[in-house]
């Protein structure tokens, strides 16, 4: 999960933006859908998320100098990108009447593909069902550390809080997430728990 | 507390399975939207040698190539380019760059962008010397030879022409053997004669007047001599028209050389 060859990418961004936003792009689109697609629970809303972090990113990066992209830390500062234009999407749909309740049943989103492969198991859609039943202070750590693969020290960062602060945030997640699993697991499967 | 092994409590390793790749042509998305494209973009289209598929990029046209050598397939073509110019084909469906159809329609392609960079120096002066060529005339290896200030250099020029990555819009097609024959073309004499025709060349005029030693044609009221494809020569009157075996015995008959073709005594490339 680590990105070892980071210094890498920012030491090719640094010498010709053009040119290197590419390898950065492809370094962290994994990190950036990941977490935009478990927070928001749509493919089509991650992938808007996702490619508009990426647009943001490289408008702020051309007004970096070298030693600003050299000191980037890439992945806290791609996903408060991320999470900025995640809480502003909710504003915006909070004020208008949505037509479905969270896009986690998407029709779109059950189209085969890759990445779908990664849910077919009933551990993986029971997990996901979970994730977005949790609130956002709980949700977001959860994912930032979980699924995107976070250190402490980087969620600390994204979230703009101390490592003990995002430490707790995440251990409390997980126990809520729990809590709700023993919940709900009765209630999808009535005759077994019996 | 009951659970059951299909829905086991949410551990890291649980969660860390819900990270998923980016979905497929992300990047390139991300990419085109910016306007950095990593490799050329790619667009199908209609010319007189057949659909045609072109490459381009931010500096311009980088490649073309009649879609039937690939079985109209473009993925067979990105492989080719790929191998060419080492830069892959990304994005979707694109636009033709601004002029282009223009361009295959009128056999004028002179303000038309090229991606020459992977090419010498000397492969991109023979190329932009010979996009000066019109539509509907040939000329011979030893005149852009001699244009380009490298007269001795018609074999070179050959092998020039053999490498232009941008056939049809840059008409290596229009430069023929300095005795007036067609002569050989990357895409073979075939397509040379098509495109040739298609511009309006009379190609069996220019044989026969190669057969028979002739490289100049004039006028004997204007007393102007031309290449025999040239749009002057054309226009001369059977009457009147008079014929030049070389540029030397042109001068010593008092004519002197048309200022549109500008013909003159050419190396052979034996």
């Amino acid at each position: 999960m680590a990105l070892r060859s980071d210094p890498t990418v920012l030491e090719a961004m640094a010498d010709d933006l053009d040119a290197g936003y590419g390898a950065f792009v492809r370094a962290h689109s994994g990190a950036v859908y990941s977490t935009a697609l478990r927070l928001s629970g749509s493919r089509a809303e991650a992938d808007d998320l996702a490619q508009e972090t990426f647009i943001r990113a490289y408008r702020a990066l051309r007004r970096f100098d070298t030693d600003q992209v050299h000191a980037l830390e890439s992945r806290p500062w791609l996903l408060t990108i991320t999470l900025n234009l995640w809480r502003n999407h909710l504003r915006r749909a909070a004020r208008r009447p949505r037509p479905a309740g969270p896009g986690l049943l998407d029709a779109a989103d059950r189209r085969r593909g890759p990445e779908a492969a990664a849910e077919t198991t009933d551990e993986s859609r029971f997990l996901v069902a979970l994730l977005l039943e949790l609130p956002e202070h709980h949700r977001v750590p959860v994912v930032l550390r979980h699924v995107a693969g976070l250190s402490y020290a980087e969620i600390a960062s994204t979230l703009d809080c101390p490592v003990g602060t995002a430490k707790a945030n995440v251990s409390r997640g997980l126990e809520r997430l729990r809590a709700l699993a023993s919940r709900s697991t009765p209630v999808l499967h009535g005759q077994e728990a019996r | 507390m009951t659970t059951n092994a299909s829905h086991p409590m949410p551990t890291a390793t649980a969660l860390r399975r819900l990270r998923v790749e980016a979905p497929e042509g992300f990047v390139d998305a991300v990419l085109d939207r910016l306007g950095l494209h990593e490799g050329d973009r790619l667009v199908t289209v209609p010319s007189a040698a057949g659909d045609l598929f072109v490459a381009f990029n931010d500096g311009g046209i980088s490649a073309v190539m009649p879609a039937a050598l690939f079985d109209d397939d473009a993925a067979e073509f990105a492989l080719h380019h790929r191998r060419e110019t080492g830069r892959p084909i990304v994005g979707g469906t694109a636009r033709p760059p601004a002029g282009l159809l223009a361009a295959l329609r009128s056999g004028r392609a002179t303000n038309l962008r090229y991606d020459l960079s992977g090419l010498t120096p000397f492969e991109r002066a023979v190329l932009t010397k010979t996009l000066e060529i019109p539509s509907g005339e040939v000329r011979p290896y030893g005149w852009v030879a001699r244009e380009i200030g490298r007269p001795r250099a018609v074999r070179a020029v050959g092998s020039a022409l053999g490498r232009n990555p941008v056939p049809v819009l840059i008409p290596c097609h229009r430069v023929v053997r300095s005795d007036g024959q067609i002569g050989n073309y990357g895409l073979g004499v075939a397509m040379k004669r098509t495109l040739l025709s298609a511009e309006g060349v009379d190609i069996d005029r220019l044989e026969r007047l190669a057969d028979a030693g002739v490289r100049f044609v004039a006028s004997d009221t204007t007393h102007v001599y031309c290449v025999p494809s040239c749009v002057h020569a054309r226009r001369i009157r059977p009457a009147h028209e008079v014929h030049f075996r070389t540029a030397a015995a042109a001068s010593a008959a008092g004519y002197r050389p048309c200022s549109h073709c500008t013909p003159a005594e050419v190396r052979d490339a034996s």
